[in-house]
């Protein structure tokens, strides 16, 4: 990594250039929420001035354009008897601009996830080779509670990462195009005042977190709070629609369907983003449900993020952006719901410790 | 004007060549690339009972089907264009790489689109995926077979393999339990399986017809006609989930260690190479680090049976 600083107008004007020779997404204010808040959303965008680069967190995250939506995966054209399938795993390059630490390394998540193991898959490496990737830091929100989760950093999974110190920005390039785009641009080496305000805007972000989770031996209590009853207290609550899941950076969950052509001449297998929260996500032929209960399902997604899965070679996969907390419809947050996992638990311990000492 | 272009060549995503490489199941983290499927070629259709068929498959292309190996457990994605995949257990030899059978009840979407192909029709196959039974480590013991219902499907294949090999195996045992006389499919193979592959078959139904003259009851009925010795037997177990729990807890009882009893699960798949989540029981991919489990790994995924 190569540390470069570099004013704003300039830093603006490289940002213009990269826009306009590329297919660049950059948060931008898509609408104004209920109490007035702006939201804000990772959108096409064709110049500097577009992007809002002191944005809060966008609604949803950049999953989507690693992992979209709808993605197909193959195609078969029938002619008289038979058929051909053609797969194709190319994807256009784009630039992603202003992504949060928090939502890097959900995408360093999703790189474990979907390239290790042994399939990786191959749309995904596509995707991921050909994004461009610039992040920014931020203040947090009240209500972010990365840091618990120790997302606050990154130090990977970027080509250019950005950190505001005050009327200029101090550049950590992680790549090589990076550094050629860069040379065109009036760049400074960063002076000893210049690293003591990184340091300064490091802690300043460390000490802006307001909430905090604890989440040490969390994986342990998951396993023996299996039975708890505080599932079904949260599962009551839960609607079961699934919004979590679809603005989570991290939930990558699929369902594969097949459609036909209108022409009905071919068919596409495509993919969907799933939600474990859906009712029918485990439901097999026949109609059986291996997870009927909407506090069974809540309880897998909480068991998924938090416990950490075969796939994620037990790290915790939230990152602590809080987004679900934020879209859920019956105000599910995964702070209350862990701390009151934890408070159950707590408690008991008290009464055991509290106990007459027999030596 | 600043040239920022970039472009990342598609050349790095080399990908290809390794779908056409032979699976290898010594190494567990080969990677493969599974997402073309393999042309097959419904060559015969054999109706088993009302809703169960037994469909064989030839893959089209003779590369291809050299190249596709399974091993006995092991399942397969089977897709009919245009309406989607389901996974099917193999329940045929794996020593055949003629022919593939499945065994398939008309359960839902994809199943039913297959029930209304006729012979000839072409449809594709992805794997095979899935862990196996330990065939080899049986060596030299006695097996064990439990199935009930539909499980005698996956039983198909150990039990091919077994007749391949009958010399590594001491004394072979099938106890397969059905509802109804009529749900025993695969009555046709009952006499080859215990005169040429030196099966002793113990059968059993819960309601009998008019013409059955075997035992009534509930399969764990069929264990008071036999002694085995736990120290020397390896289970098998295959069918309903229900199942599972009082055969097990009955082998559990008479001395046979956790990792000798082999289940089969059955979960919705949807990509079989873990990534879509769908099929996972706890922690646990069923289509990578099942659908073969051995009891002990059953009894500590929750929620699995």
């Amino acid at each position: 990594m190569i540390y470069k600083v570099i004013s704003k107008p300039e830093f603006k004007s490289f940002i213009d250039a990269i826009v306009k020779a590329n297919t660049a997404y950059g948060p931008k204010q898509v609408d104004t929420g209920c109490k007035g808040e702006p939201v804000y959303q990772f959108m096409p965008v064709h110049a500097a001035d577009e992007i809002a680069f002191d944005y809060t967190a966008t609604h949803s995250s950049a999953k989507h354009l690693f992992l979209p939506f709808r993605d197909e995966l193959s195609k078969f054209s029938f002619t008289d008897g038979n058929w051909e399938q053609e797969v194709r795993y190319d994807a256009p390059p784009i630039v992603l601009i202003g992504l949060r630490p928090c939502d890097i390394n959900a995408v360093n998540i999703l790189d474990d996830v979907m390239l290790h193991g042994p399939y990786p898959s191959p749309y995904y490496l596509a995707r991921r080779k050909n994004t461009f990737i610039i992040g920014m830091d931020h203040l947090p929100l009240p209500d972010c509670f990365c840091k618990s989760m120790n997302r606050h950093t990154v130090n990977h999974g970027f080509n250019l990462f950005c950190s505001d110190i005050g009327d200029r920005y101090y550049l950590s390039i992680n790549s090589a195009n990076a550094f050629s785009f860069l040379k065109e641009f009036k760049l400074e080496e960063p002076s000893y005042e210049d690293n003591c305000n990184l340091i300064e805007r490091r802690k300043k972000i460390k000490h802006s977190f307001t909430t905090n989770i604890e989440v040490t031996g969390l994986p342990v209590f998951l396993d023996i709070e299996f039975n708890s009853p505080i599932w079904e207290k949260w599962g009551d609550k839960c609607l079961s629609c699934g919004t979590c899941a679809m603005v989570c950076p991290t939930c990558y969950c699929y369902s594969v369907e097949e459609r036909f052509d209108i022409d009905l001449k071919g068919s596409t297998r495509q993919n969907h983003l799933y939600s474990c929260n859906l009712v029918d996500f485990a439901q097999v032929a026949g109609g059986h449900n291996f997870r009927p209960k909407n506090g069974d399902r809540l309880k897998y997604r909480y068991y998924h993020h938090y416990r950490g899965f075969a796939a994620n070679d037990n790290q915790q996969i939230c990152v602590g952006c809080n987004r679900c907390g934020r879209a859920c419809l019956a105000d599910i947050n995964p702070k209350d719901v862990i701390n009151d996992l934890r408070l159950e638990r707590e408690s008991c311990m008290t009464c055991v410790s509290t106990s007459p000492d027999k030596t | 004007m600043h040239d920022l272009r970039f472009n990342i060549p598609g050349q790095d995503l080399n990908l290809e060549p390794f779908a056409l490489r032979a699976p290898d199941f010594q190494k567990k983290c080969e990677v493969m690339i599974t997402d073309r499927g393999y042309k097959c070629r419904i060559t015969n259709i054999v109706p088993l009972s009302g809703q169960e068929r037994l469909f064989l498959l030839r893959i089209v292309d003779p590369l291809e089907r050299e190249l596709f190996n399974f091993r006995p457990g092991q399942f397969l994605m089977l897709e009919v264009p245009g309406y989607g995949e389901a996974p099917i257990s193999i329940s045929s030899s794996s020593s055949n790489h003629e022919f593939i059978e499945v065994c398939i009840r008309r359960a839902g979407h994809v199943t039913s689109a297959l029930f209304e192909a006729r012979q000839g029709a072409i449809v594709s196959i992805r794997g095979p995926f899935g862990t196996t039974f330990p065939m080899e480590q049986m060596k030299g013991r006695n097996v064990l077979m439990v199935a009930g219902g539909l499980g005698i499907a996956p039983m198909r294949a150990p039990l091919f393999w077994i007749g391949n090999h009958r010399d590594w195996y001491k004394d072979v045992r099938l106890l397969y339990g059905a509802r109804e006389p009529s749900q025993l499919i695969f009555n046709y193979q009952f006499e080859e399986w215990q005169k040429v592959g030196n099966v002793t078959l113990h059968t059993i139904v819960e309601k009998p017809d008019d013409a059955w003259q075997g035992r009534v009851g509930m399969i764990t009925e069929l264990f008071d006609g036999f002694t085995f010795d736990p120290e020397e037997t390896w289970a098998i177990v295959c069918g309903p989930p229900v199942m599972f729990k009082f055969v097990c807890n009955y082998l559990d009882g008479k001395g046979i260690p956790m990792n000798r009893m082999f289940v089969s699960l059955e979960r919705r798949m949807h990509c079989g190479m873990g990534k879509c989540c769908r099929c996972m029981v706890g922690s646990t991919f069923t289509c990578l680090d099942g659908p073969v489990f051995d009891y002990w790994s059953v009894m500590n995924l929750k929620e699995a049976i």
